[in-house]
């Protein structure tokens, strides 16, 4: 099950797009999984051929839990005896936490793929009982040290089974492959959902919990400026006079391509806070706040923004737009965005303060554009203006480098045909 | 078939046999090619590799040398720059050490030296390894030196059917090869699969499949890979056997792929750890293949020490079968 | 091929110009030297030239040379144009050797020149090795073999010795006797210092000669020629002679007195020839100056090849390491 957010312990699979014995390419959907986000189409990263689905459909599968096994091309496909040996490993070895601390739901520690690990309360006491010299770094093996990554388990928390305790890679699967059983269902059981419905319950408790683990670890700063939109405007109206309604540009892919490109200028805000340092990200994605009708919110990513046309730029968020509000969204969109950005549109408010969602380091809130007194050449003039907000991560980046992304955006946006 | 038979059609031959008829049938197959080294002609061969070759050829093709290792070797570099393609025996490896100036500043330099004006189609055979006791200086294992070398091929046969065919290809070659035949395997005997005529001297073999555990090795230590193999089976472990057989250039594809399946990995290699070809194949599988290993790697080597005479130190001072199979057990774990 | 050298004017000439082809050669090594053209070890010829002009009369195209690390002088002298000799030494894609050897280490196949050897002695067996392969091919084809009298004190000097004579191979074995090993006088390192007798032991036919005089060395080359032509087996010629220049570039020649290079530089092959050639009007001074400038122009000329020359790529760096094939 993968990761697809800061905020995801969980995953149904609702539909299952391949079977046993089919082959699959890195990309390829292999299964729809609903999620308190809405369903989601989960892509697979490697080539080979299914040789098992583990989770059936309907079955809950934590993060990092197994939903099928890969042959890699040329393997054969015969299933490993692993799962029953770990069971009973995982019998022996190790105390399942939710014995010992309820509040705990599951055992291995979930991480997004090549992400900050998610900090969930670890259950400290058990945990230090089950490993007595809790100083000493553990063993793990390459081999399940990758693995882990992939799937989302922290291999620290296992108990290894290879030469001198070590965590072997077959440790690290028996831990996948026994996490949805060892994961207690909740009381109150699910109801049967459509694709592409959600929850707006668990929903709701995502967004919390990411906003506060976002506000409890994040030191934000936060700096405003006032941006002139006549020229943009003037540019938009230009563009869209002459062009049916479905070629038009809204207002919002302006905003949206400055702030790409004003990324590419400043990059220290475009990335990730990762094991107590900033991982500047190679491509600009940026996730775009989408509103959904039932409440709630999502942020899926518009990949290198920095490198599309405004009409393909249009293309592009039209689309995450109605897949978001319809429930096609695929995993990686979910994990790709590597700065946000919140507007409220013409309806909201006149500025926006993001709360940063991380692990990312800063997200722009854009107020809606209106008519104001502004001072030009002397003379005070009605103008469409908009406040632009830049909430930053104090820990990545500090006000100078966010008062060069905010002039660096106004810069663009008065050049709209640069854009 | 029977042993007998096979004995009786030829099949079934010593590893000593083999590279017997390897020569005759190099010799027999390209005039250019003559046997050149100490003792080969009227004495048949310190390990008799060579007996009644003298009689068939004559002493132009079997050549006896007087004992003069850089002489003799440097004239088999230079007749093979001049067009022959000689096949230069060095009675045991250890000698080769007087014909070091040779091989590696000419032999290995001046195809490259000379911008590729020049080829050394050479091939050098020399006995080497343990197991005789025979004392230190007649029991170095000096491939994995060699394989150092930059310009060289270096071959281990250690199988009958290798120390058979891997002479011809060796020959053929453009650039100088050096194939070092393991003393205890002269007398290994098996029998030749009728199908294979050729093998090739760039590939490792998997001799015995295993999804647990790699083991790597060549030479005399192959035999008694195979044999830890099948104690491991008996306790449920199966180990893959490679017989490296070409120390270089190494074909880091075969080893690769082992690896990459069982995740485990065990070296033996006769040679002494320190700089041996048994680092320098852990270091690459470290360096290319570290995120696929699930355990440490091991090498199970000859003791640093010189080889003693005394049986029960000399058989203390190589890789055996034991340690071998304690090697591959400990990589599984727990179990 | 006759024995004894037929001294008309012509060939007069042609010795005399080919001893200042290397001579001035040379000179201009040693100038690109200084001004960083040429890098790494420089060994030059000055004072030996005798040696190697008079030696490559005797021998025809079929046969092979195998040189020391002070190789220009038997490069020069066996035909290899001075271009590509020059170029090699700038390091240039166009060099003997695309580059790779430098001064100690020309190649030329179509020349039979079987390099510039930089470990003393190691060409020795190469040597027997080629001539065994003639032997054997039935080519007829002699093998000049150079070495300094430093090889003596090597083992493989003595088992080519032993080898060559032991199997009647065709080789000439030229010992170009300088006196000093790099800094090494000759009877610091020798028990027995006629070099010649050490072949002699071997009961290999062995003379020494006269090393700064062309025409004598040239004479007994043919003589020892013929006889390995006929099948007697190898020869052994020390040629006693004396290097003008220090062993290489960086050499404050400690090891030698000044007054000891003045009586050398007294029997200077080259000066020496012209006199001759001029007492005998074999050389007018039309003929010096005319041989000067063909000379100056063909080193301006290789020089000018050098500094055209181009880097071989990177990329084929490993390139040859190990062959394709076997050049035919």
């Amino acid at each position: 099950m993968p990761a697809l957010g800061a905020d995801m312990e969980s995953g149904t699979v609702t539909e299952w797009l391949v079977e046993p014995g089919g082959e699959v390419r890195k990309g390829d959907v292999v299964a729809v999984v609903e999620t308190h986000k809405g369903a989601i189409e989960v892509e697979i990263f490697e080539e080979g051929v299914i040789a098992e689905l583990v989770a059936k459909e309907g079955d809950e599968v934590p993060v990092g839990g197994v939903l099928a096994r890969l042959a890699k091309p040329g393997e054969e496909l015969e299933m490993r005896e692993e799962p029953e040996a770990a069971e009973e490993q995982g019998a022996t070895t190790k105390p399942g936490p939710a014995e010992k601390a309820p509040a705990v739901e599951e055992p291995p520690k979930i991480a997004p793929p090549s992400r900050p690990k998610a900090e969930p309360p670890r259950p400290e006491v058990p945990a230090a009982a089950a490993r007595p010299a809790a100083e000493t770094r553990a063993k793990v093996s390459p081999a399940a040290r990758r693995r882990a990554a992939e799937i989302g388990i922290d291999p620290e928390t296992l108990e290894g089974t290879g030469i001198d305790g070590s965590v072997t890679l077959a440790d690290i699967e028996a831990a996948g492959h026994r996490a949805p059983a060892a994961r207690p269902k909740t009381a109150k059981g699910k109801p049967d959902k459509a694709r592409g419905s959600f929850d707006p319950i668990e929903m709701r408790q995502a967004i919390a919990a990411a906003m506060s683990r976002s506000k409890r670890e994040i030191p934000h700063y936060y700096l405003t400026i006032i941006i002139d939109m006549g020229r943009a405007q003037g540019w938009l109206e230009d563009y869209n006079r002459e062009r049916p309604p479905e070629e038009r540009l809204l207002p919002a892919v302006l905003p949206l391509k400055a702030t790409a490109l004003a990324l590419k200028q400043v990059p220290q805000l475009n990335g990730f806070w990762e094991d107590g340092q900033v991982a500047r990200a190679d491509r600009v994605n940026i996730g775009w706040a989408i509103a959904l009708r039932g409440g709630g919110l999502i942020a899926p990513a518009i990949r290198d923004v920095d490198t599309l046309s405004p009409s393909d730029l249009m293309a592009a968020l039209r689309d995450v737009v109605a897949r978001a509000r319809s429930g096609g969204l695929r995993s990686s969109e979910l994990t790709d965005p590597t700065f946000t950005i919140t507007s409220l549109g013409e309806r909201g408010a006149d500025s926006v303060i993001g709360v940063i969602y991380p692990p990312q380091v800063a997200i722009l809130g854009l107020g809606r554009v209106s008519e104001r007194p502004w001072v030009a050449n002397g003379r005070v003039v009605a103008r469409p203006l908009m406040v632009a907000s830049l909430s930053g991560d104090h820990r990545a980046s500090d006000g100078h480098t966010g008062g060069l992304f905010l002039s660096a955006l106004d810069r663009l946006l008065q050049e709209p045909d640069a854009l | 078939m029977r042993a007998a038979e096979q004995l009786a059609q030829g099949l079934r031959m010593t590893y000593r046999e083999a590279c017997r008829q390897a020569i005759r049938e190099a010799l027999n197959d390209d005039p250019r090619a003559f046997l050149m080294g100490e003792d080969v002609g009227l004495y048949g061969g310190c390990y008799a590799v060579t007996k009644g070759l003298l009689e068939e050829f004559g002493p132009e093709r079997i050549r006896d040398t007087p004992l003069a290792e850089s002489a003799f070797v440097g004239a088999g570099i230079g007749a093979a720059l001049a067009g022959m393609r000689p096949i230069v025996e060095i009675m045991t490896c250890n000698f080769s050490l007087l014909a070091l100036d040779q091989i590696m500043n000419n032999a290995a330099t001046i195809p490259h030296m000379s911008g590729g004006q020049f080829a050394v189609p050479l091939v050098i055979r020399m006995a080497t390894g343990a197991g005789r006791q025979l004392a230190a200086q007649h029991s170095h294992s000096l491939e994995g030196w060699y394989a150092h070398i930059p310009g060289l091929k270096v071959l281990a046969p250690g199988t009958v059917e290798d120390a058979r065919y891997m002479l011809k290809p060796a020959l053929a070659d453009p650039n100088p090869v050096l194939i070092f035949e393991h003393i205890v395997l002269y007398n290994a005997e098996d029998e030749l699969d009728p199908a294979v005529t050729s093998v090739d001297i760039s590939s490792a073999k998997v001799r015995r499949e295993g999804r647990d555990v790699t083991i790597l090795t060549y030479g005399n230590s192959l035999p008694k890979s195979l044999e830890a193999a099948e104690t491991l089976a008996g306790e449920g472990i199966e180990a893959e056997v490679v017989d490296l057989r070409v120390l270089r250039p190494l074909d880091d594809a075969t080893i690769f792929d082992s690896v990459t399946r069982t995740r485990r990995c065990v070296i033996v290699d006769e040679g002494w750890k320190s700089g041996s070809i048994s680092a320098e194949i852990g270091a690459r599988l470290v360096e290319e293949r570290f995120f696929e290993l699930d355990a440490p790697l091991r090498r199970v080597c000859s003791r640093e020490v010189p080889i003693p005479y005394a049986g029960h130190l000399e058989e203390a001072a190589l890789p055996q079968l034991p340690q071998i199979v304690e090697a591959a057990r400990s990589l599984m774990g727990r179990k | 091929m006759s024995e004894k050298p037929h001294l008309d004017r012509a060939h007069g000439q042609h010795l005399f110009k080919e001893m200042l082809r290397i001579r001035r050669f040379e000179a201009r090594c040693a100038e690109l030297y200084q001004a960083q053209k040429i890098r790494g070890f420089l060994h030059l010829y000055d004072g030996e030239e005798a040696v190697a002009v008079g030696i490559m009369q005797a021998l025809e195209e079929r046969d092979a040379v195998v040189a020391t690390y002070r190789d220009h002088g038997h490069a020069i002298a066996r035909g290899i144009a001075m271009g590509p000799l020059m170029a090699e030494m700038y390091g240039m894609l166009e060099g003997c050797s695309r580059g790779r050897g430098g001064s100690m280490h020309f190649f030329d196949r179509s020349k039979r020149f079987y390099g510039g050897n930089a470990i003393v002695g190691g060409g020795l067996p190469l040597a027997i090795g080629v001539a065994l392969a003639d032997k054997d091919l039935r080519s007829g084809a002699v093998t000049a073999c150079f070495f300094g009298e430093g090889a003596a004190g090597e083992g493989e000097f003595h088992e080519c010795m032993n080898l060559a004579e032991l199997w009647q191979l065709p080789v000439l074995f030229v010992c170009e006797n300088n006196l000093y090993a790099m800094g090494m006088p000759l009877e610091y390192a020798e028990a027995e210092t006629d070099i010649y007798r050490k072949a002699s032991a071997y009961r290999m036919p062995a003379e020494a000669i006269d090393g700064m005089a062309p025409i004598a060395v040239e004479a007994a080359a043919r003589r020892a020629v013929e006889s390995i032509r006929t099948g007697n087996g190898p020869y052994f010629l020390e040629c006693r002679t004396y290097r003008f220049r220090a062993h290489s570039m960086f050499d404050a020649q400690l090891y030698r007195t000044k007054e000891e290079v003045a009586l050398w530089k007294a029997r200077d092959p080259l000066s020496r020839m012209q006199a001759w050639l001029q007492e005998s009007h074999m050389l007018s001074s039309d003929d010096l100056a005319r041989i000067d400038g063909e000379v100056e122009a063909e080193i301006d000329e290789a020089v000018a090849f050098a500094e055209a020359g181009t880097w071989e790529p990177v990329e084929d760096l490993e390139r040859f390491v190990l062959m394709d094939e076997v050049p035919e």
